[in-house]
């Protein structure tokens, strides 16, 4: 984990019941999703309904972590001042199931070295009471 | 099944003064418009029984809504039969789209519909600003994002529509071989329109140099990806198609509509990672009339950012998935004499912001014949105009007789 002198300038989000899984997970180590209990599908951004069955048996459960880039942009606009532009931003798709994917951060590698299909794992990135989930390069 | 956007039709149009920064009042720059569109038609505010836009009086990003329904209704002391203002809807012009189904359904019979910005007033010369950033969350201080796409697009410092579109480009790139140097058209076409357009913001000549050498903003994009904001407002008048051909111009009719969703309403979340909302919204288009993209005389379609246009050329029909990189280098069959001439205005990367309006009031323009030096030859008849980019999507075919 980053040291906190390290760390960059982040809007965090507001915690809530519905989102407080994904946003704390990190606390313990884990990067978690709603999941349906009845049919298995994965639920992002979470809803109270499964998109597939409509059943309401979603209940946060840890993924692997582990993911790939699907597409990454370097963001040179100093939109809000930092010391580390470019920094990369990305949607990793976990690989727990198609299309489960989540905007994030690359980090723990030059932004340069950003590809599409970069395997890459979770880590994270403690905000006050938000842990804030990045991605790695996975070590191959 | 009958396309009953066909009874509606375009009677009017107008636009405010229209500059960088301005420093008017916004609402007064939004009701030059909307006069200027009643004239045109050759209506009286008497006249107006509908009033549409988008995205209503909006409080969020400074400048992003000049004038809301309310506003403009007392304004104008407009009698109204129907009226729709809000920013959950296809895109920005689907308050015009409404509007059709209004004036089809029989609840009014000519709908003024605006959009109004003050973006470059209310940025003023710190330069854009970020989305959430400039209404103070910026500064830490306890703001916390909540909401789509708020939430979990702000934490991840993805602050502007610019990275979020940036990563469906990027995406483009891996997929099709798309380059920078191809990308580069949409930019340099525009600026190239932009020199017959009094009202554009950049006139001045671009080079594909210039544009490669441009400052990165977030990556493929540049500086002249990114659209310029800006002062101005543009308003038209939807009329019922049986009185439309007894006013002051001849019709364009509402061919076709396409205001469809069918992935998710997300920036991330969409089912193809190299295209956006406007696939689907394009597909209707064509679902709903017998003309094809290549009865399409005229194209003003939305480059809010550079890939915008591009995706729209593509989802609209004009070259196939994934081609629209080789379909626009070297720029000639987008040019005023090419075979699909695209934002003849100067678009909103040298025109302005003016927030997909722009297109639809260009659209009319061309098939009207009023476009001086960058008229599209040969007498164009039916153009396309849309907007919206990410999850917003949704477009209009015009014909005239």
């Amino acid at each position: 984990m980053a040291d906190a002198s390290e760390k960059p300038f982040r809007v965090l989000p507001r915690v809530t019941p519905t989102n407080e899984h994904f946003w704390r997970g990190g606390a313990e180590g884990e990067l978690r999703f709603l999941r349906c209990g009845d049919c298995g599908t994965w639920v992002h951004p979470p809803s109270p309904v499964c998109p597939s069955c409509h059943g309401k048996g979603v209940a946060p459960r840890a993924v692997s972590g582990r993911g790939t880039v699907a597409t990454y942009t370097l963001n040179h606009q100093p939109w809000v001042p930092a010391p580390d532009h470019p920094y990369a931003i990305a949607i990793v798709e976990l690989e727990e199931q198609p299309g489960l994917r989540l905007m994030t951060n690359v980090v723990g590698c030059p932004a340069e070295d950003v590809h599409i299909g970069m395997r890459v794992r979770v880590v994270f990135e403690q905000h006050d009471d938000v842990w804030i989930p990045l991605f790695e390069p996975a070590v191959v | 099944m009958e396309a009953l956007e066909r009874r509606a039709a375009l009677t009017g149009i107008g636009q405010s003064e229209v500059g960088r920064r301005l420093g008017r009042d916004p609402l007064e720059l939004t009701l030059d418009a909307c006069l200027a569109a009643i004239r045109d038609a050759g209506l009286t505010t008497r006249d107006i029984d509908g009033l549409a836009t988008y995205p209503g009086a909006f409080g969020g990003q400074p400048g992003f809504s000049g004038a809301g329904v309310t506003e403009v209704h007392d304004a104008l002391r407009l009698e109204l039969d129907w009226y729709s203002g809000g920013i959950e809807r296809p895109g920005q012009l689907g308050a015009v789209i409404d509007a059709c189904a209004a004036v089809a359904c029989g609840f009014a019979t000519h709908v003024l519909c605006f959009r109004s910005v003050w973006e470059g007033t209310a940025q003023g010369k710190g330069g854009r600003k970020g989305i959430g950033v400039a209404g103070g969350g910026g500064g830490g201080g306890g703001f916390r994002a909540s909401g789509s796409p708020m939430e979990y697009t702000l934490p991840f410092r993805a602050y502007s529509a610019a990275s979020w579109i940036a990563m469906v480009a990027q995406r483009h790139f891996h997929e099709f071989g798309t380059t920078r140097e191809q990308l580069a058209w949409i930019a340099l076409n525009a600026r190239r329109h932009a020199a017959g357009n009094p009202q554009a913001i950049y006139r001045e000549p671009m080079t594909l140099d210039d544009y490669l050498a441009a400052r990165p903003i977030s990556t493929p994009f540049c500086l002249f990806d990114c659209d310029v904001p800006c002062d101005g407002a543009t308003a038209m008048i939807v009329s019922r198609a049986e009185v439309a051909r007894d006013l002051r111009r001849p019709p364009l009719r509402v061919e076709a509509v396409g205001s469809a969703l069918r992935g998710r309403p997300s920036w991330d979340q969409f089912d193809d990672l190299t295209t956006m909302a406007l696939r689907d919204a394009a597909a209707m288009l064509w679902e709903r009339t017998d003309l094809r993209p290549a009865d399409v005389d005229v194209a003003e379609l939305y480059d809010g950012f550079s890939f915008i246009a591009l995706a729209w050329l593509e989802a609209l029909g004009f070259c196939g998935r994934g081609e629209g990189g080789p379909f626009i280098e070297g720029g000639t069959r987008i040019a005023l004499n090419g075979e699909i001439p695209l934002n003849t205005n100067g678009g909103q990367l040298s025109g302005g912001r003016l927030h997909g309006y722009g297109f639809l009031h260009e659209a009319c323009v061309q098939l009207w014949g009023e476009g001086g030096d960058r008229q599209v030859p040969g007498d164009p008849r039916v153009a396309v105009a849309a907007a919206g980019g990410g999850p917003l999507g949704g477009c209009l075919l015009l014909t005239r007789d």
